[in-house]
């Protein structure tokens, strides 16, 4: 018999994760909007690019169940997947969930009644206002009073760090409870907040459990999530450097006696914050896989999505507690189509031009939903992919990811590879010293690249001169004619400081004199080729090279980091300081759009005069929602957008006198 | 033009005693005084406008060590208002010419120096490019001519006019034979610049270059209107507005660099092949990329670049008047090393359609590639020729034809690629099989037709009730590309993805590619 599966083609991988899992017996129906591309063996399109039309129209899904005959329906996550009325109209027609039942969907999908159950099923909690807060001043008093600040507002409907805000002042509790409750109405029709004390620099830890529909349940070890930005989470590894077993068996035992509480079936995943003192606070429940299940399945050798559907037929669990090992180490780094450089990632939209993943270095698995050619829209979470590396050791597992990251080729859209890159080789983050808040403790003032060591900057100037003449070298090459030179004087400009370099060549290799020290660059140099791998003194080093002007401006990714570098000839060099300096434009007074998006609302009008920091407009990307302040004072001098109107990156908002 | 004082450049000899030198000294003091051209405050002068001298232009273009000067020694001739005089006499007068190397390729090149007499064209000067330009169309090299001049030497009156004659006169004769590239580097106004007009590519450089038949003083004198150099004739000006300029680059540097790219797409003379070079991309390799590209809707836009980046070698296209009629897509590119030329239809703008300038554009662009044997590969993406009064009273009849003249006799390989739409004449114009294609190819999303499902129902099926249903009927009949596949007006319908593949291999075979068109003196394009 066939049993059709339908799932959501979400933003990555797991449509495609559930492929592999399902195509010994199972048909995969893939429910599509309109941009997307048709990877299962059979797809429904369900209606245009907009969440709303499309994965978020339940009357659509249904329909396409129907037309299909799918026998069963796994949601994979976001959407509807925790949405306890999806959950029932499948009932009503006989189709399976591959989840949790509604009850557990609605017990643990409201904030404030899971928090309630957990305290009931002795699950520590944090302490806080419980209870739905409508904005109102009295309310704002009251949970002040109670909590004192910092308090955490987030929507109750909510999860993936949408419509959450830290506030500190009771300003910013006004603002955080006016974007929040915007947020969480237009990402989860429920606009519902509620509010708690904040911990401070806490770790995020969260439990893989997995119960059955006969009152069985396990706890698959924790995720170590705390890497996170904008209570996004970035990167995440199992297991955690920070728990000891007997801080691991109470979470786990806290988390399996929650799921028991409700009754839960299926796989279920409970988010605690942990404090320094490895106190620890369940924060919810997530009733669906989650994106960062896969290094779960590294660890303990267990496939969720294999488990999700023998339960949901009503099988029993297979293992037994004792039988849930912790084997190495893994890690996920989240690969978004976002710019590092603005608040650790916004998102940023276009075609993938170019896009090569990582598959073929061992210990890595790359879960993605889009190939080259692919469009990242506006409409969608920016995410490219999940990355993860799975090592013997953690050491083991950071020095593959490092590889993954350097191999990984996204052409087209901005990434955050460099941060990512970044983040697995910061000491802290080796020695395992994180929090919640490490992102803006390292990098107090944003992100701002790989900094180049004297090494670092003697490879790369030597790699860049290296590829420079090996392009020269080529162009020369006509078909029939063969004339070439041994011995090179090049001027290279890297962050704004200029070096002579000396580069001779013999057969492939390059030495390159940088400082007064010799660099050996070796390669294939293939030019077409997207990866660079080099040997350079001896060491392999893959760097990528993004774009080769015919005038010397190479960029070159370069451990994460892409650098910009102009290569000229001495002549030229000397030449080029005779060369007019083009005026930048003057940005102040101009307001660009930081992103692509829509623009929810503009608080300005020409004639207007605003202070500095004031709102000017919000525009909502990738279901964020984004205030745009003035950066001076001064009156505003036209308005160059409306509200409900696309914007595009560096399109002008509105400009000031 | 104004004489300038020049002892101070000679710093130990005497100038006016120079009979006093042996015939070595005076070589080397000859050879010295023309390698400071104007003299040192001019060439600092020259500098301080952001632009390079003569010679370091040339140093820059050429390869090290590779040029090799001609007519050092002439000076001008002129003999009227005081030019007789030793001080105003320069050794090689305001031009320097010669052939050197380019990337190990010949190429004549002359650089006009404006720190002598502000690079103005005497006969001497026009004699010495002609010079030049004679024997780059006997050995068959193109010539490269950096122009920066104020113009005619007006003390030299119609000996200058008539050098400029000679020189157009070779720009005629080379057309065709050898590739010709100017380079303005600086201002060159009234006659001057037709010769830049007859050549097959003009560059400028942006803020420091102009092209103008008269300046900002005449135009305001004769009608009125108030203009910025800039404005009137500046790099911007004839990239985005006029079309007479096909590409402008930033600085000196910048320019001269990328104009050692540019050279290597072309080929030495029309006797020489399309140049090929080594090539590092896979000519098997597939584009998953393209499989996606092209919209379900049909009245949704794409970028035309996307397919071309995607296709041609290692994402290398140079892009020829990327600014100018924006609605077709023209440049050079390589496939499996092999120069091409690429013409493609941009959906993006103004839905592709063809007009006056987009016409114009694309005729000019075959023609060029017909004449020095480079392929020409054509993606067709053409809802048809843009409808309209300013259309048709600015003759989009007569410039239309020019696309479909030069689609019609080009005797190179033509290999051309209908992506989506090819409506009405614009489907026959685009390069298609009834013009001579050699390999022409239809996506799965190809749609053949004299025009799109709204307009054709409205004809065939007039006063009939349901439009939905027979919009539904020419839809199904033919907005595929069945129809002209039936009729063998396509040779294959081709899988996106495998573009790339299928053309290097066709490109391979039609390298022995022979055809003539009847003798003639020349053809009649409509002008």
């Amino acid at each position: 018999a066939r049993l059709y599966i339908v799932w959501y083609r979400i933003v990555s991988g797991l449509s495609l994760n559930i492929s592999k899992v399902c195509h010994l017996s199972i048909s995969g129906v893939g429910i599509v909007s309109h941009v997307h591309v048709k990877m299962a063996d059979e797809a429904v399109c369900v209606g245009p690019a907009p969440t709303s039309k499309s994965y978020l129209n339940m009357d659509a899904i249904m329909d396409a169940i129907r037309q299909t005959g799918a026998q069963a329906v796994h949601p994979g996550y976001g959407f509807l997947s925790e949405n306890k009325e999806f959950a029932r109209r499948l009932a009503a027609e006989g189709v399976t969930f591959i989840g949790p039942d509604t009850h557990a969907i609605q017990a643990m999908g409201d904030k404030i009644e899971s928090k309630l159950i957990a305290k009931a099923a002795r699950v520590n909690t944090i302490p806080g206002f419980d209870g739905v807060v409508k904005w109102r001043r009295a309310d704002e008093c009251r949970c002040v009073c109670l909590l004192g600040y910092p308090v955490m507002i987030k929507a109750s409907a909510g999860g993936g760090g949408k419509g959450m805000r830290i506030a500190w002042s009771d300003d910013e509790t006004r603002e955080g409870f006016r974007f929040s409750s915007q947020e969480a109405a237009s990402s989860f029709g429920d606009d519902r907040l509620l509010i708690e004390k904040y911990i401070d620099n806490p770790r995020h830890i969260e439990i893989q459990v997995l119960a059955d529909k006969h009152g069985n349940a396990l706890w698959l070890n924790e995720r170590e999530c705390s890497i996170q930005r904008r209570n996004q989470k970035v990167v995440e590894e199992a297991p955690s450097t920070f728990l000891d077993p007997a801080t691991r068996r109470a979470m786990g035992e806290q988390a399996v006696s929650l799921a028991k509480a409700v009754q839960y079936s299926s796989a279920g995943t409970v988010e605690f914050l942990v404090d320094s003192k490895k106190n620890f606070y369940f924060l919810e429940m997530n009733t669906r896989l989650q994106v960062e299940h896969p290094i779960t399945e590294c660890i303990t050798g267990l496939d969720l999505v294999q488990q999700m559907i023998r339960i949901a037929k009503g099988y029993k669990l297979q293992h037994k507690q004792e039988d849930i090992p912790i084997n190495g180490w893994a890690i996920e780094s989240r690969v978004y189509a976002e710019d590092p450089y603005k608040s650790f990632g916004l998102p940023s939209i276009g075609r993938l031009s170019q896009y090569e993943e990582p598959v073929r270095l061992s210990g890595v698995r790359v879960d993605s939903g889009i190939q080259e050619g692919s469009d990242i829209s506006i409409y969608y979470d920016p995410m490219i992919s999940k990355l993860v590396a799975y090592g013997a050791s953690r050491a083991d597992a950071l020095k593959k990811m490092e590889a993954a990251l350097d191999n990984y080729v996204i052409r087209g859209v901005t990434h955050n590879i460099p941060l990512l890159r970044e983040i697995i080789v910061h000491p802290r983050f080796v020695a395992g010293d994180i929090s919640t808040n490490f992102l803006p403790e390292v990098y107090p003032d944003g992100f701002k690249g790989h900094p180049l060591s004297a090494g670092d900057r003697r490879e790369l100037l030597a790699a860049a001169a290296a590829l420079h003449i090996a392009a020269q070298l080529r162009s020369q090459r006509f078909l029939g004619e063969q004339r070439s030179r041994r011995h090179w004087e090049l001027c290279l400009e890297l962050e704004k400081s200029v070096h002579m370099l000396a580069v001779s060549h013999s057969r492939g290799t390059y030495t390159v004199e940088v400082d007064g020290e010799k660099v050996e660059v070796s390669g294939e140099w293939n030019l077409a080729s997207a990866l660079l791998p080099l040997s350079i003194n001896g060491s392999h080093k893959v760097l990528q090279c993004l774009t080769r002007s015919p005038a010397g401006d190479i960029s070159l990714q370069y451990l994460g980091t892409t650098f910009k570098v102009r290569v000229l000839s001495v002549l030229a060099a000397s030449l080029s300081k005779h060369m007019p300096e083009k005026l930048p434009e003057d940005t102040s007074s101009i307001l660009r759009s930081p992103m692509p998006g829509t623009v929810v609302g503009v608080a300005v009008k020409p004639g207007d005069t605003v202070a500095v920091g004031q709102e000017i407009c919000v525009i909502e990307a990738m279901k964020m929602q984004n205030s745009m302040t003035a950066a001076k004072t001064a009156k505003v001098k036209s308005v160059h957008c409306k509200t409900g109107e696309t914007v595009g990156e560096g399109d002008l908002l509105v400009e000031l006198e | 033009m104004i004489g300038c004082k020049r002892s101070r450049l000679l710093h130990n000899s005497r100038w006016y005693s120079i009979s006093h030198l042996s015939v070595q000294d005076r070589i080397e003091e000859k050879r010295r005084a023309a390698l400071v051209g104007g003299g040192q405050k001019r060439i600092d002068a020259q500098h301080k406008r952001g632009k390079l001298t003569a010679r370091e232009r040339i140093d820059l273009l050429m390869d090290p060590e590779s040029f090799v000067e001609y007519d050092m020694f002439v000076e001008h001739r002129c003999a009227d208002f005081g030019m007789e005089a030793d001080h105003n006499k320069y050794p090689g007068d305001s031009v320097v010419t010669g052939q050197g190397r380019i990337n190990g390729r010949l190429a004549y090149v002359f650089s006009q120096d404006f720190t002598v007499f502000g690079g103005s064209l005497s006969g001497a000067h026009a004699q010495k490019i002609c010079k030049i330009m004679d024997q780059a169309m006997m050995v068959g090299a193109p010539v490269i001519g950096l122009n920066d001049s104020g113009g005619a030497r007006i003390q030299e009156g119609v000996e200058s006019l008539a050098g400029y004659a000679d020189i157009f006169l070779r720009n005629v004769m080379a057309s065709g034979v050898v590739p010709q590239i100017s380079l303005i580097m600086g201002p060159c106004a009234g006659g001057a610049v037709y010769s830049p007009a007859l050549t097959d590519f003009t560059f400028m450089v942006k803020d420091t270059s102009y092209l103008f038949i008269t300046g900002p003083d005449v135009v305001k004198s004769v009608t009125n209107e108030d203009v910025t150099q800039e404005e009137l004739g500046g790099a911007r000006t004839h990239t985005a507005v006029s079309g007479v300029a096909h590409r402008a680059f930033e600085n000196d540097v910048d320019a001269l660099l990328n104009l050692r790219n540019f050279f290597n797409f072309l080929p030495l003379s029309n006797k020489d092949p399309a140049p090929v070079t080594e090539c590092h991309d896979p000519s098997d390799r597939l584009v998953p990329g393209l499989d996606t590209l092209v919209p379900f809707e049909s009245t949704k836009a794409y970028d035309m670049l996307d397919i071309i980046h995607g296709i041609v070698d290692e994402r290398d296209f140079f892009e020829i008047m990327p600014n100018y009629a924006k609605n077709i897509v023209v440049g050079f590119a390589r496939m499996n090393g092999r120069t091409v030329g690429i013409v493609g239809n941009q959906p993006k703008v103004a839905s592709g359609c063809l007009d006056i300038n987009s016409s114009v554009k694309g005729a000019r662009f075959v023609r060029f590639c017909d004449a020095f044997n480079i392929p020409i590969i054509t993606f067709v993406d053409v809802p048809g020729f843009l409808p309209g009064t300013a259309q048709e009273y600015g003759g989009i009849i007569r410039h239309g034809a020019k696309l479909l003249f030069a689609f019609a006799e080009a005797t190179v390989p033509k290999i051309t690629v209908i992506t989506r739409k090819a409506y009405g004449g614009a489907y026959d114009v685009m390069s298609s099989k009834h013009l001579r294609g050699d390999v022409n190819y239809a996506w799965p999303s190809a749609e053949v037709a004299v025009m799109g499902a709204k307009g054709a129902v409205q004809i065939i099926f007039r006063g009939k009730e349901n439009q939905a249903e027979a919009e539904a009927e020419y839809v199904e009949t033919f907005a595929n590309p069945f129809p002209a596949a039936v009729r063998g007006f396509v040779d294959d319908i081709i899988q996106p993805s495998t573009t790339r593949k299928r053309i290097c291999r066709d490109l391979e075979v039609l390298a022995s590619k022979k055809q003539t068109n009847p003798w003639k003196k020349h053809a009649n394009i409509p002008l």
